[in-house]
C-alpha cells in the first residue's frame, strides 16, 4: 500500500465518545488529513468540534467549502450538508437529499474521498446505529484503500460497524483503544 | 476495464462526454459545476434512466429530447425546507424587511428556487411585514419541472411539523397552518401567497440580468458551482441589485472574498446577508 495521505472517519450514535478516544491517541506529528463525518442531529457541529479539540492533539476545524484539504488537521463535516472531496483536494458541500437518512452521509464522504485518494486512504467506521458508511467503505476498499472497523463488541452502538463488516469487510477489525495506535503505525514514516 | 482505478478514469471520460452532449445538444453548460457533486447526480440519473452507465444516459440524452426536463430536474437545486435555517429568516424579518420598507415598490429575486419552499417562506415574511402588496417576487430555476412543482406549492405532510417549528423559530407571529391546508397526506400552501410571484426559467450559467432588485436570495446554489461560475453568479447578483439592496446566500457558502469586499458590506456575515454598496448597476454600465 502507498503511504496514506488521508484518514476518513464515520460514526453516529456513540460517535463523539469513540472519536475522542481515536483522536486523543493520534500522534500530533501525523501529516495526514483527518476527515470526520458524524451524524449529530444538531444544527451545527460547533460543540462537537470543541469537544474533539479538547481531546485531540491535532487541530480540529469545521470543513469549509472551496477550502483545500489540510494535512495534520482534523476537519469535521458541517451539519446539514454532505461533505465531498474533489479530485484536486478541495472540499465541496451539497444539500442533495439525505442518504441513509443522514446528511452529512458517511457513504458520500467516503466515496468521494476514495475517488480522490484511491489507495492512499484509510477509512474507519466507528460506533453507530445505522448502516451508513458500509457502501462507502466498500467503495474505498475497491479502490485500494485500507479499511478499519471498530469491533462491534467495543462499540456503544454496534449496527454501523456490523453493517460495514458485512458489506465491505475490513483489513483491520480492532477494539476502540487499538485504533489510534494502528493509525499511528500505518501513517507515520 | 477490470482495474478499479481504471473504472474511475473511464467514468471521468463518460462524465465529460455527458457534459459535452448536454451543452451541444441542448445548450445547457454544466462544465463549471463542482465535479464531485455533479458526478453524484449524473450517476443517480444513470441509475434511474438507464443501465447505470453514464454512456447509456448520454445516448438517451442525445436521442430522446423528451427526457431533457427530467435530466435538468436531477441536475438542478434539490428541494429545501420552509424557513430552513430559521435564524436567517429571523434576520430577514427583523433586519432586512424594515429597511426594504423604505422603497415604494419591491422587486425580489430568488435564484434557484427548486420546489419553492423558500419562496413561500419569503412570501409569508412579506405578508406579515405588510409589504407583500408592493412586492414582485421572481422565483427562477434551471428546471421547468421544479418550477411546476414550486407553482403547485404542494408538499408531503410529514415535513409540516419541522416547518412549523422553523416558522416559529424564525419569529413567525401566527401559525404556519394559517397559510396552508392538509389533506390526503399532503400540505397545500395558500394560493394567495403566489399572487405576486412570477416563476420563470433562468440559468445562472448562461442568462443575464433581467430585473432591478432590492433583495436577491440564492441559498445553497453556489455550493454546486466551481469558482468561475460562482464569480459569474455573484456578478449577476451585483448587477441586479439596486444600491443598498440586499443579498442573502446559504449559511455555509464561502463567496469570493475579493468580489464581496468590492461591492458588498456585511449586514450579518455569519448569516451570509450582505448589502450592495458602490455605484448602482445602471451607473457602472458604459
Amino acid at each position: 500500500m502507498t503511504r496514506p495521505a488521508a484518514i476518513v472517519l464515520g460514526c453516529s450514535a456513540g460517535g463523539p465518545e469513540a472519536l475522542k478516544a481515536v483522536l486523543g491517541g493520534l500522534d500530533p506529528r501525523l501529516p495526514q488529513a483527518v476527515l470526520v463525518c458524524c451524524h449529530t442531529g444538531s444544527e451545527t457541529v460547533e460543540l462537537l468540534c470543541e469537544l474533539l479539540a479538547r481531546a485531540s492533539r491535532l487541530p480540529v476545524i469545521e470543513a469549509a467549502e472551496r477550502e483545500t484539504v489540510r494535512g495534520g488537521t482534523v476537519q469535521v463535516a458541517p451539519a446539514g450538508y454532505h461533505l465531498l472531496v474533489e479530485r484536486d483536494l478541495h472540499f465541496t458541500l451539497s444539500t442533495d437529499p439525505r442518504v441513509n437518512l443522514a446528511r452529512p452521509s458517511i457513504d458520500v464522504l467516503f466515496a468521494s474521498a476514495a475517488a480522490a485518494w484511491r489507495d492512499a486512504l484509510i477509512g474507519v467506521v466507528l460506533s453507530g446505529a445505522n448502516a451508513d458508511g458500509a457502501d462507502g467503505l466498500r467503495e474505498l476498499r475497491r479502490l485500494g484503500g485500507c479499511a478499519i472497523v471498530q469491533s462491534p463488541d467495543s462499540a456503544l452502538a454496534s449496527a454501523m460497524p456490523q453493517a460495514a463488516l458485512a458489506r465491505a469487510g475490513a483489513d483491520h477489525c480492532v477494539p476502540l483503544d487499538a485504533i489510534a495506535p494502528l493509525l499511528n503505525q500505518l501513517c507515520l514514516p | 476495464m477490470d482495474h478499479p482505478t481504471g473504472d474511475l478514469e473511464l467514468e471521468g471520460i463518460e462524465l465529460d462526454l455527458f457534459v459535452e452532449a448536454m451543452r451541444r445538444r441542448h445548450g445547457y453548460d454544466f462544465g463549471q459545476y463542482a465535479p464531485a457533486s455533479l458526478l453524484r447526480r449524473v450517476r443517480q440519473l444513470a441509475q434511474r434512466h438507464g443501465d447505470g452507465t453514464i454512456s447509456a444516459l448520454t445516448h438517451r440524452l442525445l436521442h430522446e429530447p423528451a427526457l431533457l426536463p427530467q435530466l435538468l430536474e436531477g441536475l438542478s437545486v434539490p428541494a429545501s425546507d420552509m424557513f430552513r435555517d430559521p435564524s436567517v429568516f429571523r434576520a430577514l424579518r427583523e433586519q432586512v424587511l424594515p429597511l426594504l420598507a423604505s422603497w415604494p415598490q419591491l422587486t425580489i429575486w430568488q435564484a434557484g428556487c427548486a420546489h419553492g419552499e423558500e419562496v413561500y417562506s419569503l412570501a409569508i415574511l412579506l405578508e406579515e411585514a405588510g409589504l407583500y402588496e408592493r412586492s414582485q417576487i421572481f422565483a427562477t430555476d434551471l428546471s421547468a419541472h421544479a418550477l411546476e412543482r414550486a407553482r403547485e406549492g404542494i408538499y408531503p405532510l410529514h415535513a409540516a411539523q419541522q416547518w412549523s417549528r422553523n416558522y416559529l423559530a424564525a419569529g413567525g407571529s401566527q401559525s404556519l397552518s394559517d397559510y396552508c391546508s392538509a389533506r390526503y397526506g399532503l400540505l397545500k400552501l395558500d394560493g394567495r401567497l403566489r399572487r405576486n410571484v412570477t416563476f420563470a426559467q433562468h440559468n445562472l450559467a448562461a442568462d443575464g440580468v433581467f430585473c432591478e432588485a432590492q433583495l436577491v436570495l440564492c441559498r445553497n446554489v453556489l455550493i454546486y458551482f466551481s469558482n468561475p461560475l460562482q464569480h459569474r453568479s455573484l456578478a449577476l447578483f451585483r448587477d441586479s441589485l439596486v444600491r443598498g439592496g440586499f443579498l442573502c446566500l446559504g449559511l455555509r457558502e464561502r463567496p469570493d472574498a475579493g468580489m464581496l469586499a468590492a461591492d458588498f458590506a456585511p449586514v450579518d456575515a455569519g448569516l451570509r446577508i450582505y448589502r450592495r454598496i458602490g455605484p448602482a448597476a445602471a451607473e457602472r454600465r458604459p
